[in-house]
């Protein structure tokens, strides 16, 4: 991404989420916004704001959760109900069994479990390079610091696109090592953990710590190590948090990197796989196979939809 | 922590190689320019730069009003805004390869297809939409656009938290109407994000693969081949290394120069 933050406040120190102030739907009565107490009061513009808000309420819902209500109906139908009549109610009754076809033939299981390893092994991968990373450049501060700093900041600058070809070519033959890392999982977990992006927001971060925490603490006689395990990663608990949720998001979401370096079927996470389970049985199995690859994710939002949606915008001050 | 950067260290340095790197066909050999050239003269590639651009602008044509109408307007509710955000982040937690198989089926062009369906309601013929040449990009982009809205809407409701109030009440002091006070103090306050975030979206639609890759694979006659399609088809289709990466740098630099332009395009606005 070539984009600086311009005009956006930095990332808060102690990470106090700039948009967070609003996170009550009950205290910002008292915060007022482009409508005054007044004009809510006048009867046109009431009227006019509730009739807005009731037919985006109508878009969202039907933008929102109108396809995937379809893809619950869908997926518990036969192929033919689908391809008659889209919006027919299960004419030939519910056909759960679709879906345990999809799971079993289908091994969407598998796949989803493929997907978990790829998840997990890309955000500790990437958490532990970035912390590693961020602490020798912002606490430790050894004289090649300044050096490092630039060639990640660097790296920063330049499209992914640059770097697919030839990081495709250095996992089917490490150089120096002689060893193919096509069809293992680390060719996924490694190169996400080279995210400059996360290095730089965590660094910030730790920039903001007060020194003479680590000053007391090496007086105390504590190595580098300690500090980092039992003083900072405590104190930097939320800039992990919105770091981890952006990791494992994008890495549940990806699709064209583990797509050429998981060529094993059996291998393959659940994006990767469900193009070919769909194209390989009919319809109405397709879509129960989509279904589950959804819902997953899915209820994790809406189980978390308010801690979740605080970190995204807080990612968003980060990015901005 | 030593050995971290061993980790690090050969993705840094496959970074940095693949801005030298001209050829990698079977023994490695110095070509020159040979690939670039070979490239620039494919005949795709004008029609691949030229679907890229199509997409981009109706990317932001689609995309940028509709989530800057709902965060202003979200942020004027009181009470049930989290139902709101909800309903508009819900598409964005969808795999992007759940959505655009999902919306294939949408787009089925026969008379019952769920699109052509709805449209049936209101006595318009169906259509072909992903078969078209000239349907199939605007379908493809209506489907980017309903998975990406959600975070737009987020960041812009985060931005606009940081409103300053204070100038509501001056405005509306001086007579200012509910729209004058959205045009004149609402989005010049949010300017800085709206500037990054059409920027963004425009260098990340540059960039689109996952959906015509699983949409159309590029077709129909071509037309939404975009210009990481060619690379992929270089590369691992045709295994021609050497023009995907040499194609690869080209639109790396039309990236950088296009945000470069846009920076100094706008930096007088955002500066104000």
């Amino acid at each position: 991404m070539t984009v600086q933050p311009t005009g956006q406040p930095p990332l808060a120190a102690g990470g106090a989420p700039v948009a967070g102030r609003r996170r009550t739907d009950l205290d910002d009565a008292t915060e007022r916004s482009v409508l005054s107490a007044s004009d809510r009061r006048k009867p046109s513009i009431r009227f006019t704001l509730i009739t807005v808000q009731v037919l985006v309420l109508i878009g969202l819902l039907f933008a929102g959760l109108g396809p995937l209500v379809w893809l619950l109906k869908a997926s518990t139908s036969t192929t033919q109900d689908i391809l008659t009549d889209p919006f027919a109610l299960w004419p030939s009754g519910v056909q759960w069994e679709n879906l345990w076809f999809a799971w079993t033939r289908g091994r969407i299981g598998l796949h989803l479990g493929n997907t978990v390893i790829v998840v997990i092994g890309t955000w500790i991968a990437s958490l532990l390079v970035s912390i590693t990373a961020a602490y020798v450049l912002s606490v430790l501060r050894p004289k090649w610091g300044p050096f490092l700093s630039g060639a990640i900041l660097f790296t920063l600058f330049i499209p992914h696109v640059v770097s697919l070809v030839p990081l495709y070519l250095t996992i089917l033959d490490m150089p120096g090592l002689g060893v193919s890392l096509l069809n293992t999982y680390w060719a996924v977990w490694l190169p996400a953990a080279a995210n400059a992006f996360n290095v730089l927001v965590i660094k910030r971060f730790f920039d903001s710590l007060p020194r003479e925490l680590f000053e007391a603490a090496r007086i105390d006689g504590a190595g580098g190590v300690r500090i980092l395990v039992s003083l900072v990663l405590p104190l930097s608990k939320p800039i992990l948090a919105v770091v981890s949720l952006l990791t494992i998001v994008a890495s549940w979401k990806d699709f064209l990197w583990p797509l050429l370096v998981l060529q094993r079927p059996d291998m393959q996470p659940i994006s990767v796989a469900l193009p070919r389970i769909v194209e390989l049985y009919e319809l109405s199995i397709g879509m129960a196979a989509l279904f589950l690859a959804l819902i997953v994710p899915v209820v994790l939002f809406l189980i978390f939809q308010r801690k979740f949606l605080r970190g995204v915008s807080m990612s968003g001050g980060v990015k901005g | 922590m030593i050995f971290a950067y061993f980790a690090w260290g050969p993705i840094l340095r496959a970074f940095v190689m693949s801005v030298q790197r001209t050829n990698l066909v079977d023994p490695v050999e110095w070509v020159g320019l040979e690939n670039f050239a070979y490239v620039l003269a494919d005949p795709l590639l004008g029609t691949a730069v030229r679907n890229t651009l199509w997409f981009a602008l109706l990317a932001l044509i689609f995309g940028f009003p509709v989530p800057l109408f709902l965060a202003v307007f979200m942020a004027e509710l009181r009470g049930r805004r989290w139902l709101y955000t909800v309903l508009a982040y819900l598409p964005v937690m969808v795999p992007p390869v759940v959505a655009i198989l999902l919306w294939k089926t949408f787009y089925d062009p026969s008379s019952t297809g769920l699109f052509n369906a709805i449209l049936g309601w209101l006595g318009i013929p169906p259509q072909p939409w992903l078969n078209s040449p000239e349907m199939a990009m605007p379908a493809i982009v209506l489907e980017a656009t309903w998975a990406g809205a959600g975070s737009a809407v987020i960041i812009y409701l985060a931005a606009l938290t940081a409103v300053r109030t204070e100038l509501y009440e001056a405005a509306e002091l001086d007579g200012a109407g509910i729209w004058s006070r959205v045009w004149h103090v609402t989005l010049p306050q949010m300017r800085g994000v709206i500037l990054i975030m059409i920027l963004l979206l425009l260098i990340g639609a540059m960039q689109v693969f996952t959906e015509p890759y699983l949409f159309t694979g590029g077709g129909p006659m071509n037309a939404t081949v975009s210009v990481m399609l060619m690379i992929y088809n270089y590369a691992f289709l045709f295994g021609d290394y050497g023009a995907a990466t040499a194609l690869s740098v080209l639109l790396a630099v039309a990236l950088g120069i296009l945000s470069g332009a846009y920076q100094l395009a706008t930096r007088r606005w955002s500066q104000e």
